[in-house]
């Protein structure tokens, strides 16, 4: 329920930091709970007519549950919602799509057999039962020339790539006449390019007067387009800024409420002896099309290989060649000298490989075990955990699962906790201590911090630094460049199944990165 | 073995007949999994169809009252797997399998109850057969389409209305948005139970009306279980005509065709050897695996069939 205060809510929004413009949405106070979890505790947000507006915070800080509420796909258990200075009540995004609000979901709202057109006008199809493809076509070709946005209407939204798709979504809320575009996390799956391009539509759409709350956690986009910033932090505002008045680290600072850990320099150089030699690597993927043609690299002891790319371009295919995951069509890959091409995951694991798998709840732990059961996963066969490989032993493997938790920091500390109910972070610690522990020769990991908070992710990196420091080789699959930047000693580009170019991490600028990254290797070199 | 054996008038004729229930259950499933609920309780709404169309014809002596009844009582049954599949978010196979139990053993108790061992009143109100006076004297043509029961025309004619709805209507294209991708129409303000509760009514319906087919129009008569898994077969055209109507149709007719082909090649032999008759029954049941076995070409089922959609929010 939705309490009306409008005198408390008129008085308070006049204290908004910066511009003089009239706000066209005031949220106050709006609190929602899930179970034990109060993901907001009396969160405000005030936003002006005619800016881009930041919505900061880590993940869990409460970012896109305060914009569900507001697109109507949670009720909100009190607080107060002005929208145009009138009290409002959104039940539905049906309210909210009737007042202008227009929401650019990160996990895209598309329904990929249906054209881009059909896409558009879902649910608002105007002009009879009858469906006139034509004339949808031509409506939607109107909006796009409209407000500078090209994408062919007559696509099947399967068979275009992510960054038009996106686009699609953005001519889907203009199509409903919004004024005020929520969009959430909307760089997380575009190319640096793709991004530059997604910021010119967004300048675009202020420019036509739209109002734009952009929610994010990447700083850097934060100040190339945005006017003021709210911060959330554990479910509560932890500041408003002005983008211009502001710096990186002092938005850093209220997101986390603390200083910011630096990255420990890599201290040493990588030693001689390559572990990870692999030739002319070549796999299919799931549907049958190539998507290894023919990769050459090698990883060497106390070196980390970052391997950079658009999600999609081989980079998932590699990891699980590496693991004995995935049939290897041709190429050998070898491991201290030995080739693993032809083994399963079980024997290639015993040569020393370990795995932090991209989805961690589907491919990393299995989520209604224990903590200390997802620990011994893999070793289940093998003294102490089972004396004679067949019965287990239960005090024994809890015994173990109680110290890796100490070790990893997985909180609570408690091997018999059930791995579903960890948070991210922590889940990443089970899979870490079961990995790592062991010594392993080469890591494979993909997406390490995908969905986990600052501290968690500081955490992931400063282990697997412990692990290079230690000699091991790791292969490092990230589609965040910061992070690939941060931790490698070298950099490979994939594209459409090819390594198209390494880098030393020095010379890897983001701009040259991104252009390999498009296929652009002419350009980049 | 003649050609009048394999493709004459007789055996199209049959085929068209033996097609039409299995064509009326897939096209109900075709309409609920496009809006993305799996309904393999469409055996069970046959049989109630054909139980109570029977019990209908005889208490009323009209065949409207009895096909509005069948139906009605097909969609109550779906109404129930609606509210399993959709409200309570249950498994819907094991929903399904649940309501086709209640069917058989509902429709068999109250048979007895009713009618006794003297089995169902022999003067039943019938669908009449539609008889196309000018198309009579056709040759061929004429003894395969002039005297088909009104129930066969309306199957055919619920492929175009259904298909033209499912691709050509705004209603349509909702449905199957909400069978894709239900939270992208919730977010765009469609009601995504309410569809799926109309779509899985609607396919109870069909697959009542295919029941009451069954027992008005070709039998004549209630006999326990005698939809014999042709909700079933219908879900498996479905698959083979790749949850589209006019594929369903296509689907169906080979069914039917094996069907009928068994019937006319009785006793026949080629050169000395017999037709093995029974193997060739079994035609329409091999497809069916065929079919779910996924060996007829890819085909891809509506991404959210059969999942239970959750609103966000109330975890």
């Amino acid at each position: 329920m939705i309490d009306a205060r409008p005198e408390r809510a008129r008085t308070t929004g006049a204290t908004a930091v910066g511009t003089e413009r009239v706000p066209l949405l005031e949220m106050r106070g709006i609190r929602k709970r899930f179970g034990d979890l109060q993901a907001l505790d009396g969160v405000d947000l005030v936003v002006n007519e005619g800016e881009i507006h930041a919505l900061v915070g880590e993940n869990g800080a409460g970012k896109t549950t305060l914009m569900n509420v507001l697109y109507g796909l949670y009720h909100p258990d009190s607080g107060t919602i002005r929208y145009r200075e009138r009290d409002v009540r959104i039940t539905g995004p049906r309210d909210a799509i009737a007042l202008g609000i227009g929401m650019i979901h990160q996990h895209f709202m598309l329904v990929p057999p249906l054209t881009v057109a059909e896409n558009v006008v879902l649910g608002d199809e105007r002009g009879g039962p009858v469906l006139d493809d034509r004339a949808i076509e031509e409506r939607v070709r109107g909006l796009e020339e409209r407000f500078a946005i090209a994408v062919e209407p007559g696509a099947r939204v399967e068979d275009i790539p992510l960054g038009l798709q996106q686009r699609v979504e953005i001519l889907k809320v203009l199509y409903r006449g919004s004024e005020l575009l929520i969009f959430d996390e909307p760089t997380a799956v575009l190319t640096p390019q793709e991004v530059d391009e997604l910021f010119a539509i967004v300048r675009t759409l202020r420019e036509e007067g739209k109002t734009l709350i952009l929610i994010t956690h990447k700083l850097r986009e934060v100040m190339a387009v945005t006017d003021r910033i709210t911060v959330l932090r554990g479910g509560r505002n932890a500041g408003e800024l002005v983008t211009k008045q502001t710096t990186p680290a002092e938005i850093a600072r209220a997101m986390v409420g603390r200083e910011m850990k630096q990255l420990k320099a890599r201290a040493t150089p990588p030693r001689t002896e390559v572990i990870l030699d692999v030739r002319g690597l070549e796999a299919l993927s799931d549907r049958g099309s190539p998507a290894l043609r023919g990769i050459d690299f090698e990883i060497r002891s106390g070196e980390i290989l970052g391997i950079a790319g658009v999600g999609g371009n081989g980079q998932s295919e590699l990891a699980q060649c590496l693991l004995g995951l995935r049939k290897v069509a041709a190429g050998t890959i070898r491991i201290g000298g030995i080739d693993i091409s032809r083994d399963d995951p079980k024997r290639t694991r015993a040569r020393g490989v370990a795995y932090v798998p991209e989805d961690r709840r589907i491919e990393g732990l299995v989520l209604a075990f224990t903590v200390a059961d997802d620990f011994i996963l893999g070793k289940q066969d093998r003294p102490p955990y089972a004396a004679n490989g067949i019965v287990l032993d239960p005090a024994a493997i809890l015994k173990a699962g109680g110290r890796l938790a100490v070790e990893y920091d997985v909180r609570p500390p408690n091997p018999r906790a059930i791995v579903a109910n960890l948070s991210g972070g922590n889940q990443q610690k089970v899979v870490l201590g079961r990995e790592l522990s062991e010594r392993p020769k080469l890591i494979v990991v993909s997406q390490p911090t995908r969905g986990l908070d600052i501290a968690a992710t500081e955490y992931v990196h400063e282990r697997l630094l412990e692990q290079r420091g230690q000699g091991a080789a790791i292969l490092l699959v990230s589609s965040e460049l910061d992070e690939i930047r941060a931790l490698s000693d070298r950099i490979a580009v994939m594209f459409e199944g090819r390594i198209v170019a390494v880098l030393d991490a020095a010379s890897a600028t983001e701009e040259r990165l991104g252009l390999l990254m498009a296929g652009h290797t002419e350009a980049a070199a | 073995m003649t050609i009048d054996q394999l493709i004459g008038a007789g055996v199209l004729a049959a085929t068209l007949r033996l097609a039409t229930p299995i064509l009326l259950a897939a096209l109900g499933g075709v309409v609920s999994e496009r809006a993305g609920v799996v309904n393999i309780a469409l055996e069970g709404c046959m049989l109630v169809g054909a139980f109570f169309g029977v019990v209908a014809a005889d208490q009323s002596h009209s065949v409207v009252v009895a096909l509005v009844a069948a139906m009605a009582v097909g969609a109550g049954l779906a109404a129930i797997h609606a509210v399993a599949a959709i409200h309570l978010r249950s498994d819907q196979i094991v929903s399904g399998m649940a309501l086709n139990i209640l069917a058989l053993g509902l429709t068999s108790y109250l048979d007895y109850q009713f009618y006794g061992t003297t089995g169902t009143p022999s003067d039943l109100a019938g669908v009449p057969d539609i008889e196309i006076a000018p198309l009579a004297a056709v040759p061929f043509v004429g003894d395969v389409i002039a005297h088909q029961n009104a129930i066969v025309w309306a199957g055919l004619a619920l492929v175009v209305l259904i298909q033209v709805f499912l691709f050509r209507t705004v209603p349509g294209l909702r449905l199957r948005a909400v069978g894709e991708h239900p939270r992208a129409a919730e977010t765009v303000g469609i009601a995504v139970r309410q569809t799926r509760y109309w779509a899985v009514i609607a396919s109870g319906m069909l697959a009542a009306l295919g029941g009451a087919y069954l027992s008005l129009s070709v039998a004549h008569s209630f006999t326990d279980g005698m939809t014999g898994g042709r909700g079933f077969i219908g879900l498996a055209a479905m698959i083979f005509g790749r949850w589209t109507p006019v594929g369903a149709l296509v689907a169906s007719l080979i069914f039917g065709y094996g069907t009928a082909l068994s019937f006319s090649l009785q006793g026949a032999s080629i050169g000395d050897v017999r037709v093995p008759v029974q193997l060739l029954s079994t035609l329409p049941y091999v497809l069916t695996i065929l079919a779910v076995a996924g060996f007829v070409g890819r085909s891809r089922p509506p991404a959210a069939d059969g999942i239970p959609y959750e609103t966000e929010g109330h975890a």
